[in-house]
C-alpha cells in the first residue's frame, strides 16, 4: 500500500467525469424504456381519422356519441336556427365565449358557432368533460331543468354538474375549466365528415 | 473475455443445420440491402402484384412500408394500397382459409419473416428453381423445395422454364486439344424464348428486389438498429475509457 | 490507505445528508450493512479475471428484469396472439425491438456468464468447505435458471417455441408409471397449448424471477459470511492485522468495484451491445430460424435443437440408445440427464483433495477438468447437429468423460500428490 501516490485532484476530476458520462449512458438506456409507453403503431392506426354520415341528421338532432376517435366519444349536432340564434345572447354567462384557448379547437372553429364557417350549422365535439373526464348529456330543450332553472339548451355533466352551451362553451361557474374539446374535422362532401384529421394535420 | 470472444466468435462462423435447404440443392447467394430504397420500391410493387394474391404480410403495416420505403401516402394509396384498406392496417389479402386449403392443399404461408425462417439465400433460389412438370397438380414444380404445392407466379415474368439437357464443361480440359471437355448433362433450367416479359437479368433482378423487400418486411427495424448500435458502442468505447482510468486510479493504491 | 472522505471540507450538503443517515441508522442498519457487504468487506487481493463473472450475471439478472417487466407490458399470453404480440413489440411498440433483442439475446448472456462463473468455482475449489452452501445456493439458481429459460423459450409461441417445449415435456414421459399422467399433468391437455403457455408464463415472469432473486440473495449472503475463495485458494483470514483485517485482502469497495468491476462491465456491455444491436440472432444461435413462424402443431420443423446453453444436456439425453434392466433407452437418457445436471450439487463433497486451487493440485485433476471441458463442449456442439451414429458415438464419449469427472474424483483427488499451498497469498 502506497499512500503517496494518491493524487486526490486527478482522482476527483475522473470521478466527476466518469459520473458524468455514466449518467449520460443511463439516461440514454432509459429512453427506450420511456419511449416504448408512447402510443404505439397499433394504437396510431386504431387512433386514426374517422368517417361519420350527416345526411340523415335531422336539425336539432344529435349524431353520437357513436363514431368514436382514438376510443373517445364525438358528438355531431345539427343546429337549428333558432338555436345558432341565441348562442350571442349566452355570451356574458360563459367563461371563455370567444374561444380564446387555441388547445381546444382548430382556428377555423375558433367563433361563435365553434364550427366551420361553411357550415356553421354542425358542430363537432369530443364529447368529454374538460373537468375530469365524464361524458356530458346532450339537453337541446329551451326550458326549466332540475339542474338549471333558466336553462337555454346545451350539454350537462353529471359527475360534477358542469354546463356547456350548444357550441360546447362552458359556463362561468361550474367546475369545468374550459369549453369541450373541438377535434380536427373536414368535409369530403356533403354528407362526409372526416374526424381527426383536416388539411393542416393531414 | 478471450474465452468469451472465441466462443462468440465460434458461434457467428458455424450455421445450425435448420438454415440448410431442404432438397440440399445449390443455394445462389443473395444479399439484401435495405438501403437500396429503388429496389425495396420495385420489391413491394411486384409483392403487391403478384404475391399478396395468396400471402400476407400479416405483421407489416402499409403506412410502415410507405414511410420506410419513402413512397409518398397518395401514391402509395394510389398504386400500391389493396382497394378497401387503410394505410394504418396490415398487409393482408382476403383469401379464405378454407378455400386456400382446397385449392392448393395448404394455406398459403404468411410471408412477413420468411427470409428469417429460410434465409435471403433459399428465398431467392426458389423464386428461380420453378420448370415445367406436367405430372404436378399446377403444372409445375421447383427445384428448391420439390414438390411445392405453388404455382410460378411470375411466370409471366419469366417466361416458360423447362428442364434441359445440354452440352456442359465437365471442369477439366481436353488432352489433345486443349478445349475444356464438355459432356451432355441434365437438370438446368432453361426459359422458352420470348415467352416472358422481362430478360433472364431483369427477371434475377426484379426476383432479387422482391426478395430484398421481403427481407425488409422481415425486420424493417434493421437499419434503425445498426444506426443505434454504432453509437452506442463508440459511447461505450468512451466510457470504457473514463472507467479504466478510475480504475487504474484505486488499483495503482493497493498493487 | 488514506483516507479521502475526511479531508474534504463537510459543507451544509455534507452535513445534512449525515443528518438523514444519522436518522435512518437510529432506525435500521444502514452504515453497518454498506460496511459489512462493501467498503469493510475484504476480498483477497489475488482475484483474477475469472472473478468477473459472479458481477457481470448480476449485470444480467437486471437487463432480463427490466427488459422483462417492460415486455410483459405488451406481450398477450394467448395461443393465437402471443406469437402476433411479439411481432408488435418488435415492430410498433416505440423501441421494442431493442428491449426484445435485449432480452433474447440477455438468456444466453446469462448462461454464458454463468456457466464461466460455475468453471471459475471448479477450477478453483470454491465449493470447498466453508463454501458448501454458497456451492448449493449457486446450483439452485443454475436450476432456476434452467427452468426461468426454458418456459421463457415457449413464449414467443414459435414453431421452435413449441416443439422444442414438446420434446422436453415429453421427457417426463420417461418416468416410469407415472410418466404419461404427469406428461398431461404439467401440459394441463393433451398438447403443448394455450393452457400450458398460460401456466409457463405466470412461472416465468412470477414465481421463477422471484425464487431466482432470493436464491441470489442468499448466495451473497452466505458468501459473505465467509468470505470469498481465491485462485490459490487460501485461507486468507488465518493472517490478520491488529484492527482483524485479513493481511491479504482490500475492500471490495473501491478496489474491486472501481478498480476492476465497473471497467470490466463497460467492456462487457460493449460485447454484448454489439451481439444485441449487430447480430440479435447470434447465426440461430440465440435465436433459432423455425421461431420466425407461428407454432404449428402439424409441422415439426426439420430439425429440432433446443437452445445452445441446453445442448450439452440434451445430447446426453440423446446419448442414451441402449434399454437396460428391463427400462427402455428413453428411461436411461432421462436418467443420464437429471443425473448429469444433480451431479455438480455435491461436488463439495466429491472432492477429497488436500488442496482447493487447480494450481496445487496434481496431473490428474489437471487432466480431468480439461477432459470434463472438452467433453462440455463437444456434447454442446453434439446437441445443435442432427443426430447421426457416429455422432451418437461421439456424444456417449462425450457423456462418459462428463460423468468420470464427477465419479471418479473422490479417488483421483485422493491418491494424486499436491503442491504445497504457500501460507500467504504469493505476490
Amino acid at each position: 500500500m502506497s499512500n503517496g501516490e494518491v493524487n486526490l485532484a486527478r482522482r476527483r476530476f475522473l470521478i466527476g467525469a466518469t459520473s458524468v458520462v455514466g449518467g449520460a449512458g443511463v439516461v440514454g438506456a432509459a429512453v427506450p424504456f420511456l419511449a416504448s409507453w408512447q402510443p404505439s403503431a397499433k394504437a396510431k392506426a386504431l387512433g386514426a381519422p374517422v368517417r361519420a354520415d350527416v345526411s340523415k341528421l335531422r336539425p336539432g338532432e344529435i349524431l353520437g356519441p357513436l363514431p368514436e376517435w382514438r376510443g373517445k366519444p364525438i358528438f355531431v349536432v345539427k343546429r337549428t336556427d333558432a338555436m345558432l340564434d341565441q348562442l350571442e345572447a349566452l355570451e356574458p354567462m360563459l367563461a371563455d365565449p370567444g374561444s380564446a384557448r387555441p388547445s381546444q379547437q382548430p382556428s377555423y372553429a375558433a367563433n361563435r358557432w365553434r364550427a366551420r364557417e361553411e357550415r356553421k350549422d354542425l358542430s363537432v365535439l369530443i364529447g368529454i368533460c374538460t373537468h375530469l373526464g365524464c361524458s356530458p348529456k346532450y339537453y337541446p330543450e329551451v326550458g326549466p331543468q332540475a339542474f338549471d332553472g333558466n336553462w337555454k339548451g346545451g350539454f350537462f355533466c353529471p359527475c360534477h354538474g358542469s354546463k356547456f352551451d350548444l357550441s360546447g362553451r362552458v359556463y362561468a361557474g361550474v367546475p369545468a375549466p374550459s369549453n369541450l374539446e373541438v377535434p380536427p374535422y373536414t368535409f369530403e362532401s356533403d354528407a362526409i365528415i372526416l374526424i381527426g384529421e383536416d388539411e393542416e394535420s393531414a | 473475455m478471450k474465452r468469451f470472444l472465441m466462443i462468440l466468435g465460434f458461434c457467428a462462423l458455424t450455421t445450425p443445420a435448420a438454415m440448410a435447404s431442404d432438397s440440399g440443392v445449390h443455394l445462389e447467394p443473395m444479399e439484401p440491402d435495405h438501403r437500396d430504397l429503388p429496389s425495396l420500391q420495385h420489391g413491394a410493387k411486384l409483392f403487391m402484384n403478384y404475391c399478396l394474391g395468396c400471402h400476407s404480410l400479416e405483421h407489416q403495416r402499409h403506412v410502415r412500408s410507405a414511410e420506410d420505403l419513402g413512397i409518398p401516402t397518395d401514391l402509395y394509396q394510389a398504386s400500391l394500397l389493396p382497394a378497401g384498406a387503410d394505410m394504418g392496417s396490415h398487409i393482408t389479402n382476403a383469401m379464405p382459409a378454407e378455400g386456400a386449403k382446397n385449392w392448393f392443399g395448404a394455406q398459403p404461408p404468411d410471408l412477413s419473416m420468411v427470409t428469417r425462417v429460410r434465409g435471403t439465400d433459399w428465398v431467392y433460389s426458389y423464386l428461380k428453381g420453378f420448370y415445367l412438370d406436367p405430372s404436378r397438380p399446377l403444372g409445375v414444380n421447383n427445384d428448391v423445395l420439390p414438390n411445392a404445392g405453388m404455382p410460378h407466379a411470375l411466370i409471366e415474368l419469366q417466361g416458360v422454364p423447362r428442364k434441359v439437357c445440354k452440352q456442359a464443361p465437365e471442369g477439366g480440359r481436353d488432352g489433345l486439344s486443349g478445349q475444356p471437355m464438355t459432356s451432355e448433362q441434365c437438370g438446368f433450367i432453361e426459359v422458352e424464348a420470348g415467352t416472358g416479359l422481362l430478360s433472364a437479368e431483369e427477371y434475377d433482378a426484379a426476383v432479387y428486389d422482391l426478395v430484398n423487400f421481403l427481407d425488409y418486411t422481415g425486420e424493417p427495424y434493421r437499419l434503425d438498429r445498426q444506426r443505434i448500435g454504432v453509437y452506442v458502442i463508440l459511447f461505450l468505447l468512451v466510457l470504457y475509457v473514463f472507467t479504466w482510468l478510475l480504475g487504474r486510479e484505486y488499483q495503482k493504491e493497493v498493487h | 490507505m488514506s483516507d479521502v472522505k475526511s479531508s474534504e471540507k463537510p459543507g451544509a450538503v455534507m452535513a445534512g445528508v449525515t443528518q438523514v443517515v444519522d436518522w435512518i441508522d437510529a432506525r435500521m442498519p444502514l452504515v453497518e450493512t454498506y460496511e459489512y457487504h462493501m467498503s469493510r468487506y475484504w476480498a483477497p487481493k489475488n482475484f483474477n479475471l475469472w472473478y468477473i463473472f459472479g458481477v457481470l450475471s448480476m449485470v444480467v439478472l437486471v437487463n432480463q428484469l427490466l427488459t422483462g417487466i417492460w415486455l410483459t407490458m405488451s406481450y398477450v399470453p394467448a395461443g393465437d396472439k402471443a406469437f402476433a404480440s411479439v411481432e408488435y413489440i418488435m415492430r410498433d411498440v416505440e423501441f421494442g425491438w431493442l428491449l426484445r433483442y435485449l432480452h433474447s439475446s440477455g438468456a444466453s448472456a446469462f448462461f454464458i456468464v454463468v456457466y464461466l462463473h460455475m468453471f471459475r468455482g471448479m477450477m478453483y475449489g470454491s465449493y470447498r468447505k466453508p463454501r458448501e452452501l454458497i456451492w448449493l445456493f449457486g446450483m439452485a439458481i443454475f436450476l432456476v435458471l434452467m427452468a426461468e429459460g426454458f418456459m421463457g423459450y415457449l413464449l414467443p409461441w414459435g414453431n421452435m417455441s413449441y416443439w422444442g417445449a414438446q420434446v422436453i415435456v415429453s421427457l417426463v414421459g420417461a418416468i416410469p408409471v407415472v410418466g404419461a399422467d404427469m406428461m398431461e399433468w404439467v401440459r394441463g391437455d393433451f398438447l403443448m397449448s394455450e393452457i400450458t403457455l398460460n401456466r409457463f408464463f405466470a412461472l416465468h415472469v412470477v414465481a421463477l424471477p422471484i425464487m431466482l432473486i432470493m436464491l441470489v440473495f442468499l448466495h451473497i449472503v452466505a458468501l459473505h459470511h465467509v468470505g470469498s475463495n481465491n485462485p490459490d485458494g487460501i485461507d486468507v483470514k488465518k493472517h490478520k492485522d491488529e484492527n482483524g483485517k485479513p493481511l491479504d485482502t482490500i475492500a471490495f469497495h473501491p478496489y474491486y468495484t472501481i478498480g476492476h468491476d465497473l471497467p470490466a462491465i463497460v467492456l462487457f456491455l460493449i460485447v454484448f451491445c454489439s451481439v444485441v444491436f449487430f447480430a440479435p440472432e447470434m447465426g440461430g444461435y440465440f435465436l433459432e430460424p423455425p421461431n420466425f413462424e407461428q407454432a404449428n402443431p402439424l409441422k415439426t420443423p426439420d430439425h429440432i435443437a433446443p437452445v445452445w446453453y441446453y445442448t450439452p444436456f440434451y445430447a446426453m439425453l440423446r446419448a442414451a440408445t441402449y434399454p437396460l434392466f428391463g427400462m427402455d433407452a428413453k428411461f436411461w437418457g432421462f436418467v443420464v440427464m437429471v443425473g448429469a445436471i444433480a451431479l455438480p450439487v455435491v461436488l463439495p463433497w466429491l472432492d477429497r483433495s488436500p488442496v482447493k486451487s487447480m494450481r496445487y493440485k496434481g496431473a490428474i485433476s489437471k487432466g480431468m477438468l480439461a477432459m470434463f471441458i472438452v467433453s462440455f463442449f463437444l456434447l454442446g456442439w453434439l446437441g445443435t447437429q442432427a443426430a447421426s451414429p457416429f455422432y451418437t458415438l461421439l456424444a456417449q464419449v462425450g457423456t462418459a468423460g462428463y460423468f468420470a469427472y464427477f465419479v471418479l474424483m473422490p479417488w483421483y483427488t485422493r491418491v494424486e500428490k499436491t503442491k504445497p499451498v504457500p501460507e500467504r497469498v504469493p505476490a
